[in-house]
């Protein structure tokens, strides 16, 4: 692989004592799906956050999309896409609104948003509902929708911070169509979950522990490593050393 | 410019598919008009009172005629026994009983000197009060029908005039008062809840990982709401001015950027208040009930700011719609110009900078 999206350095972030991320280090290639375990409060959330310029790491490297997390974080801005955990489209907006607002935000042009909102709602069927309210969605279809829109301005990365909570694993595993597709056309997937059957699905996962990352490879590697059966095994043999408790 | 529209035009959807933001921007400032233009007024009109005539005479008719034509009083009955003037004060619905004593003509036309009783329901004293003015001021009207050539040598005549409001029109003081709460009101309100809404729904984030730069974010939700607080503003100068028969004597234009600043202050206090709370009734709450007091207290439309005691009138000065209060009576009843109210316009003016700097500034903070 020549180009890589991500690269981390000894990215570490202090909140007063308290060291949240604790010098990290890791490369994402381009097009990768590359998955981001951890137990609630190992850090995950703040790594996340400081790749998607949302806060200052507090020393250390990183550049996300070949660009500087200190010094170019609005190009960084430009280059990603970013879905979080709580569902984020307007509840109170049309399925198309929503597609305009956020291509809009984004500086897409009329006609870009045309082509690409219809384009988009083909791809998940929603024909029918293009003028209902988002509110009036089932969850999956949201969530979907949620994906796709996160990507519509075509960034280099998308960041998804457990995407798929709350959602059935019939639809789960459709949402994974969704992110597979989109690492097909070189879109590259950074993605945090719980469920360990989606790591799985994953080219290459980190799993944090207390801050740091303990382990890093594919999923057939670290079961091999752990000499584990499945990925749950490898994930609680390094759950059981944390030392800081979930909050 | 182009992203900062499609921002604008999505609060509008929001704006307007959300009835409860409807009713709080369009009808709430209808309706404090209304109840504060008709139902809350410190005038007494048609006050009930008896007349107790054990006169009978030709002066105590006259006089009986000119109580019964004043717009101030309806004479519900006349009544003879003491009893019966308790008994109706009793029942609640008489406010004032005029007692005139036998012989009361006869010791006006010989005696130099008569009595006459006025017996009130004290129990509300302002009314009570208010009530025997009216009266002793119709009594000494009577007296100088009668003997307009009084044997008083030197005497003082008081002119009264009232300016600006020569009717002593209860609602030229209210109106300007409940244009400062309403418009405080709505303005943080609105905004505040706009805002927390976002964080709530998790959309916030998206925004702020989005190019959008945070300042934008925050100025997109100011706009729209100025827009819509602006209507608000029309909406209610048009009541005040068509059903209240307020006049706007001032330069409108004048009054229109006067309260453009007032608007953009309340604005600003309602992002301050988005970026310390956290939840949308938590930001609600602070808004109304904490706006709402403090307005009413501190603004001076129903409690006059120069008879509290001086802390009190220290901290009214930090509230920004005692400044527009201010400054809009001087525009729409005096008809005075900036050279005037500049100096509230300029504490006003301080007050919005630093209200809008502090509140970017713990927006920003917030988020790294």
């Amino acid at each position: 692989m020549s180009e890589k999206a991500i690269v981390c350095k000894d990215l570490t972030k202090r909140f007063g004592d308290f060291v949240a991320v604790n010098h990290i280090s890791f490369d994402v290639d381009k097009g990768e799906i590359f998955g981001f375990l951890g137990a609630n409060g190992a850090g995950k959330t703040t790594a996340m956050r400081m790749l998607c310029g949302l806060s200052y790491p507090t020393s250390g490297e990183a550049t996300v999309a070949g660009y500087n997390v200190f010094k170019q974080q609005e190009a960084i801005k430009r280059n990603i896409g970013y879905m979080s955990q709580k569902f984020s489209l307007y509840e109170s907006l049309t399925v198309r609104e929503n597609i305009r607002f956020y291509g809009g935000v984004y500086g897409l042009s009329d006609k870009q948003l045309k082509e690409k909102g219809d384009e988009l709602i083909t791809k998940l069927g929603l024909e029918k509902e293009a003028k209902m309210m988002v509110g009036s969605l089932p969850l999956g279809w949201k969530q979907k929708l949620a994906f796709s829109v996160a990507i519509i301005h075509q960034p280099r990365i998308v960041f998804l911070d457990e995407p798929t909570g709350g959602v059935d694993p019939v639809t789960r595993r459709q949402f994974w169509d969704l992110i597979y597709d989109a690492a097909a056309n070189g879109i590259t997937v950074f993605v945090t979950t719980h469920y360990m059957d989606e790591a799985e699905y994953c080219n290459r996962i980190s799993i944090m522990v207390d801050g740091r990352i303990d382990a890093l490879d594919s999923p057939a590697n670290l079961k091999k490593q752990y000499d584990a059966a499945s990925m749950n095994e490898v994930f609680y043999a390094l759950a059981r050393t944390a030392k800081r408790s979930a909050d | 410019m182009k992203q900062f529209m499609v921002f604008v035009r999505k609060e509008f959807y929001h704006v307007f598919r959300d009835r409860r933001t409807l009713l709080i921007l369009f009808g709430l400032p209808v309706m404090q008009i209304l109840l504060f233009g008709y139902a809350l007024t410190t005038e007494i009109k048609n006050a009930e009172i008896i007349i107790v005539d054990h006169a009978g005479d030709v002066a105590s008719q006259q006089l009986t005629t000119m109580i019964a034509a004043s717009k101030y009083f309806d004479i519900s009955a006349s009544v003879l026994s003491d009893e019966d003037i308790y008994k109706s004060f009793k029942k609640g619905k008489v406010k004032c009983a005029v007692v005139f004593p036998i012989g009361f003509g006869n010791d006006l036309l010989h005696g130099q000197t008569a009595q006459i009783q006025l017996i009130a329901d004290a129990a509300d004293p302002n009314t009570a009060k208010t009530l025997t003015n009216y009266l002793t001021a119709i009594i000494a009207d009577y007296q100088q029908q009668i003997n307009p050539t009084a044997a008083i040598p030197m005497r003082i005549e008081p002119v009264t005039r009232m300016l600006y409001n020569p009717e002593l029109n209860g609602s030229m003081n209210f109106v300007p008062g409940v244009m400062a709460l309403v418009l405080m009101i709505i303005c943080t309100t609105l905004t505040s809840v706009s805002i927390v809404r976002e964080k709530e729904m998790g959309t916030m984030e998206i925004l702020l990982v989005s190019p959008f730069k945070p300042t934008y974010v925050v100025l997109a939700k100011a706009v729209p709401y100025l827009a819509l607080s602006m209507i608000d503003l029309i909406i209610i100068l048009l009541l005040s001015v068509f059903l209240l028969d307020m006049p706007i004597r001032g330069n409108i234009i004048l009054l229109f950027l006067e309260s453009t600043l007032f608007i953009i202050c309340c604005l600003s206090l309602g992002l301050l208040i988005s970026s310390v709370t956290r939840t949308q009734q938590i930001a609600m709450m602070v808004s109304m009930m904490g706006m709402m007091l403090p307005t009413i207290l501190f603004t001076g439309f129903i409690f006059p700011l120069e008879n509290m005691p001086l802390p009190l009138q220290l901290i009214s000065n930090l509230v920004p719609s005692r400044w527009f209060y201010v400054i809009i009576k001087a525009v729409m009843l005096k008809g005075l110009g900036i050279g005037v109210i500049w100096k509230e316009t300029l504490v006003l003016a301080g007050m919005t900078t630093a209200l809008l700097v502090i509140s970017i500034k713990s927006f920003k903070t917030r988020l790294s």
